[in-house]
């Protein structure tokens, strides 16, 4: 438990570090907004329409193939914990379910979701 | 003398000790709030120094990048311009602070503060020295990825907080690629793991009598790439791309708020050489330093600052991928690669452990020996197959496109036109 309480402490010392600078330099810096300044910087060009604008389907299915993967890649870490006390067949198990992996990483391939259209 | 000496030699439990007595009897604290007060004082220090080496690392890497590109870089402000760094962080501490028309004011000012606290709190658990680690905690390699993917919120939420369109279309990129090269990243890290049988960091670095990076070269370099990916450096800057998106997802940012990003990519780019050096090049391992655990600590940041070189080296020399590049690298290279690799080296090494006399999996340098060979043999086909693979596919790439653009086969389209 003692184990966590430095990282809490950590947690509470790393979020005030860049907190007291960027409330010292609103406080200790000029503060004259005006319309200009304030406006959204897009190169000079009057932005057009909404900002949030539908975006590239890709992206999305990227990170859901991440999903995928980094949860059963967070599996295969107590098994590599263990693996030197395993006897073979433990070993083969693992193996399989990285193949399956694998064959979860062709099949997203061959439907095209790893192509950047 | 003999006790100065003994004292000098592990000097960060000497200091500890000598806090502890300094509350206890001098102050008349109890020991639980010594160790409190010991823990935040470490704490303390730990974050602040993650932060103070930023001003001599960022000096560093102007530097080495201008002699490569043939410049002088930065040489007025102090001796070779050290202080360079410390005049550009007063200059900012005094512009102001905008925040844009349409902003969303709260994820807009949390966002750096996240980012900052996602790069520190991986110091948590690296072992500078056999004596001197912010705490070993037994899942601290699961910890570290689980810490440092935070700097991915960040980035989203500054791109979405910004009311722009190119901080939205970089922080979509940077998110893209920043959990593609997730997977790569974490499954290279498993090779550590699996070989110390541990995700306590000093157990990594202890089980290293030969240091991984010998025993599994291509889990490294996946690594390494990875982790260069992760931090956002050429040639894997789109997120940043300035002359496409204009700085990316901190666009709207000024004064020290934008600050407090630029450290955290440069504080996370000496973080994950850090973790390079711990998870593969034997951490503070070094002569003497297991009875002496003050030398732990120079042989510890001497490794680190070598491998921040070669970070500056391939940001001074390579050009920024496109980012269908990038992506197809990750998922249809990197990824079967390091599945593969996992896959072929830990069944070569069960059935070593099974089969060959002698053969152990811990223990000194010698005893090592033949679990190395084996595996560095594997290693070294797989990597050695992929190579030509890839060297292949470029090579019939280029055929294509050289095809595609010689004498004859113009004048044939020519001609074809003609008819």
């Amino acid at each position: 438990m003692s184990e966590w309480a430095f990282i809490a402490l950590l947690f509470v010392i790393s979020a005030m570090l860049p907190m007291v600078p960027i409330v010292g330099g609103r406080l200790l810096g000029p503060h004259k907004p005006n319309e200009q300044k304030n406006s959204t910087y897009e190169c000079g060009v009057e932005t057009v329409g909404d900002t949030w604008v539908q975006f590239k389907v890709q992206y999305y299915i990227f990170a859901l193939v991440f999903l995928v993967f980094d949860i059963e890649v967070v599996f295969l870490y107590p098994w590599a914990v263990a693996y030197n006390q395993l006897p073979l067949f433990g070993v083969v198990a693992g193996i399989v379910f990285i193949v399956t992996l694998a064959e979860a990483l062709l099949y997203a391939w061959q439907k095209g979701a790893l192509e950047w259209l | 003398m003999a006790d100065v000496l003994a004292s000098l030699a592990d000097i960060y439990t000497t200091i500890g000790n000598l806090l502890t007595r300094l509350f206890v009897d001098v102050l008349g604290a109890s020991p639980e709030l010594a160790s409190g007060i010991i823990k935040f004082l470490g704490a303390g220090l730990l974050a602040t120094s993650v932060l103070l080496i930023l001003v001599f690392n960022i000096w560093f890497e102007r530097k080495v990048m201008a002699r490569i590109q043939d410049r002088i870089g930065p040489n007025r402000v102090g001796p070779w311009g050290i202080f360079q760094t410390v005049a550009d962080l007063a200059k900012l501490f005094t512009k102001e602070i905008i925040i844009p028309d349409g902003a969303d004011l709260v994820p807009f000012m949390i966002a750096p503060v996240i980012s900052v606290m996602s790069v520190v709190l991986i110091w948590a658990v690296v072992p500078f020295a056999p004596t001197l680690i912010g705490t070993d905690l037994n899942i601290g390699a699961l910890y570290f990825v689980a810490v440092s993917s935070l700097g991915v919120v960040s980035i989203l939420l500054a791109g979405w907080s910004s009311n722009n369109k190119y901080a939205l279309l970089g922080a979509f990129r940077g998110v893209a690629m920043l959990v593609s090269y997730e997977v790569p990243f974490v499954l290279a890290l498993l090779v550590p793991v699996i070989l110390s049988g541990s995700m306590r960091m000093g157990d990594i670095v202890r089980a290293q009598s030969i240091p991984f990076l010998v025993v599994m070269p291509v889990a490294a370099l996946i690594f390494w790439i990875a982790s260069v990916a992760e931090v956002g450096r050429q040639p894997f800057d789109v997120i940043e791309g300035e002359s496409e998106i204009v700085s990316g997802y901190h666009i709207e940012y000024s004064g020290f708020a934008f600050a407090m990003f630029y450290a955290a990519e440069w504080a996370h780019g000496f973080t994950v050489c850090a973790l390079m050096t711990v998870l593969f090049l034997g951490g503070w391992r070094g002569p003497g330093a297991e009875q002496i655990p003050t030398l732990g600590i120079v042989y510890f940041l001497g490794k680190t600052f070598l491998v921040y070189f070669f970070q500056v080296w391939t940001r001074a020399i390579l050009p920024r991928m496109r980012i269908d590049h990038i992506l197809s690298f990750s998922w249809k290279f990197l990824v079967p690669l390091s599945l593969v690799l996992l896959v072929l080296s830990v069944l070569a090494d069960k059935l070593g452990q099974l089969y060959i006399p002698g053969y152990a999996v811990a223990g000194s340098f010698v005893d090592l020996l033949p679990r190395t060979a084996l595996l560095l043999v594997v290693t070294l086909i797989v990597g050695g197959l992929a190579a030509l693979w890839v060297a292949g596919l470029g090579r019939r790439e280029r055929r294509r496109q050289e095809a595609a653009l010689s004498v004859a086969s113009i004048e044939g389209r020519a001609a074809q036109q003609a008819r």
